[in-house]
């Protein structure tokens, strides 16, 4: 297990190095000068040839490359031009809040999504599975941002049941004492209560908003992946030994039908990474999402390699542990 | 054999009046414990309906081993799914009784049906691994089936599990619990799964093509396997092949099906011997044939649609001796001696 871990960590060398030719490259291809940003519009000619010159922007681009990469191996990312920081120390700082929206949208999405699907497969054709496909139809044809402020209008100005757009927490509300870096998880541990209202009426509606994007597949997937099972060779004979349906449904079927299941919830939290880009903006979300929109708009490189880079990280250990859960709930599988 | 079944009469645990089968030899076989009468069974869709079961009539009495042979589709599985009552739509039986120790079984609710299953009536598949729970050891499911039929838990499930497999043949048992299916050989898998349908001393087991997918060598022993539990436990026992080699080792007595009817019901030597309908004896030329080397002969033409069942006796189509009332007239099982019994009209003239 251990050997296997650690082959998959090393794996991840050569992906990284990979996604960095392709940013790296991209970057440079992609119109929009970074001296613009750098400089002041009315300085002169000489001033930003000096300044790219500095900047190393002159460079053969295989040597601006080599740069990059040993400072990457060496965990500097590079400084953004807009906000002048280390690129590392600005995607850590924004990365606890997206991870708790993250979070908790994906939560609300499981806790709603494999009861519906096993539901649905379980009474199909029924008004409760008709229902299903109705919510994942509207859930995927509806884009995140309009689906954001049409619950910003209904529960914010017509409903009046929860805040503006407001970030992760009012403004005249202390944040909770950091323990996890998660609002909601801080001041519930340390008891603070206008803490834990504010910043759980900040996040209910990004976090539904985000979680009705990720239902959609969800659902279908655990519906599709319990009518196998329900119709497999084994079900049938769990049946004819005269197991009561709950064992059958929920034990026998459930756990094999689970395996796809877990695979989908990853590919959805990448997915959600993305969403969480649109989302964010909308509700004036202090995460990696705000920043990486703001990098696209003013052709911040190294925010941007700096983003892709963590992006991918996240997603190949994502995948990572979902192999090994895998590994731990099939018996088949082994390494 | 015959005459283990012949005094092989412990007491039962009917609750009906027993009826008792008159033996081939004039005997009395053991009570009967199930009696399927007139079955019917229809596949419903939206748009259409295609009866696959017509009136089938099956008896089998406590301890009987009864074969039923036919080609794909005839509707044996069809059959057995609703004794056990495990039909699923499309599905769905339309008329008939299944008498089973005194109770009409299509009578019972879902819970009762439930409580018969597993407990009184078991069941065993053709494709042994896949029947067995990929993400469970053998022993978990066992396990499981022994708290629920005889309230066992903790060492002395643990030690009732471990005699189970030793009494199906399988060495080893403790390491056979660990194990899950795909750990396990076709044939340890139906020795696992015949395990788990006898885990509370069921009175009948329906065998669904129970030796098919295994090797031949392996076949046998399921076989063997299958004739010593009846000799050890008086266990009655449908087993469901197109194997007619396995039907002549077997079994006592068997059916033949076709289309949804049986069309020959006899014990396995009188079949064998005396065979009636044109529709066996096809069947027996093509074994005959595989044995002796030479051509194989077939039956003509195909098993028909169930869609466009032929008016009249379905084998008409296929058959050489077909006259007119053939096609029109369906016939009905008459016996042309106590234990024989045949749905031909022309059985008399074709001896």
């Amino acid at each position: 297990m251990i050997a296997f871990v650690a082959r998959r960590l090393l794996l991840l060398i050569p992906v990284l190095l990979g996604v960095t030719v392709v940013t790296f490259t991209l970057t440079r291809i992609i119109p929009g000068n970074p001296i613009d940003l750098m400089v002041s519009p009315l300085a002169d000619a000489e001033t930003r040839a000096r300044i790219a010159e500095n900047a190393g922007l002159n460079d053969p681009l295989w040597e601006q490359y080599a740069r990059y990469i040993w400072g990457v191996a060496n965990g500097d990312f590079g400084d953004s031009f807009v906000t002048s920081q280390p690129v590392l120390d600005d995607l850590t700082s924004r990365f606890m809040p997206t991870f708790e929206l993250t979070l908790f949208a994906m939560l609300l999405a499981i806790i709603l999504a494999v009861p519906l699907g096993i539901a649905s497969a379980v009474w199909r054709g029924t008004w409760i599975d008709h229902v299903s496909r109705l919510l994942a139809v509207f859930g995927v044809a509806m884009p995140v941002f309009w689906v954001s402020l049409v619950a910003i209008y209904v529960f914010f100005f017509l409903l009046h049941w929860l805040p503006a757009p407001q970030g992760r927490i009012s403004v005249i509300v202390a944040p909770p004492d950091a323990i996890t870096g998660l609002f909601v998880v801080d001041s519930l541990l340390t008891g603070n209560w206008p803490a834990l209202r504010s910043s759980f009426q900040s996040i209910l509606m990004p976090a539904c908003v985000l979680a009705f994007a990720a239902m959609a597949p969800l659902a279908r997937m655990t519906r599709s992946s319990m009518i196998e099972a329900l119709e497999s060779d084994y079900t049938r004979a769990a049946r004819a030994m005269g197991l009561p349906e709950r064992s059958v449904v929920f034990r026998h079927a459930l756990r094999n039908a689970v395996l796809p299941v877990i695979t989908m919830i990853a590919i959805v939290y990448g997915y959600l990474l993305g969403g969480v880009v649109l989302v964010e903006n909308v509700f004036a979300w202090p995460g990696l999402g705000r920043y990486v929109y703001n990098a696209i708009a003013s052709s911040d490189y190294p925010a941007l390699q700096g983003f892709i880079l963590y992006s991918t990280t996240v997603y190949v250990l994502l995948f990572l542990f979902v192999d090994i859960l895998y590994v731990l709930l099939d018996p088949r599988v082994r390494i | 054999m015959k005459e283990d079944i012949a005094v092989a009469n412990p007491e039962i645990a009917s609750n009906g009046e027993p009826l008792s089968v008159p033996a081939a030899d004039g005997g009395l076989a053991g009570k009967e414990i199930l009696r399927v009468e007139n079955l019917e069974v229809e596949f419903r869709f939206p748009d259409s309906s295609v009866t696959v079961l017509a009136g089938v009539n099956l008896d089998v009495a406590e301890g009987e081993i009864v074969g039923i042979v036919g080609e794909s589709g005839s509707g044996k599985s069809v059959t057995a799914l609703s004794i056990i009552g495990l039909l699923r739509p499309p599905g769905i039986v339309t008329g008939g009784r299944i008498q089973f120790c005194g109770q009409n079984l299509l009578e019972l609710g879902a819970d009762e049906m439930q409580a018969i299953r597993g407990e009184r009536i078991s069941m065993i598949f053709q494709n042994p691994r896949a029947s067995l729970n990929p993400v469970f050891t053998v022993g978990k499911v066992l396990r499981e089936v022994l708290l629920l039929h005889g309230g066992l838990r903790g060492g002395a499930a643990r030690m009732r599990a471990a005699e189970l497999l030793a009494d199906v043949g399988l060495p080893d048992p403790d390491a056979v619990l660990r194990r899950y299916p795909h750990q396990l050989s076709g044939g340890m898998a139906q020795r696992a799964m015949i395990a788990l349908a006898l885990a509370s001393s069921p009175q009948l087991l329906l065998a669904d093509e129970p030796s098919t997918a295994l090797d031949v060598t392996i076949q046998y022993q399921i076989i063997q396997l299958l004739s010593r539990l009846r000799k050890d436990r008086n266990l009655a026992q449908i087993v469901i092949t197109h194997n007619l080699g396995v039907i002549a080792e077997l079994c006592d007595r068997v059916a033949v099906m076709y289309a949804g009817a049986i069309v020959e019901e006899a014990p396995v030597e009188r079949l064998f011997d005396e065979t009636l309908h044109p529709y066996t004896k096809g069947l027996l030329a093509a074994r005959a044939r595989t044995e002796g080397g030479g051509e194989l002969e077939s039956i003509p033409g195909q098993v028909p649609d169930m869609k466009r069942r032929p008016a009249g006796c379905a084998f008409h189509p296929r058959c050489a001796f077909a006259t007119k009332i053939c096609r029109s007239e369906s016939p009905g099982l008459e016996s042309s001696s106590p234990r024989h019994r045949v749905a031909c009209h022309r059985w008399r003239e074709l001896i």
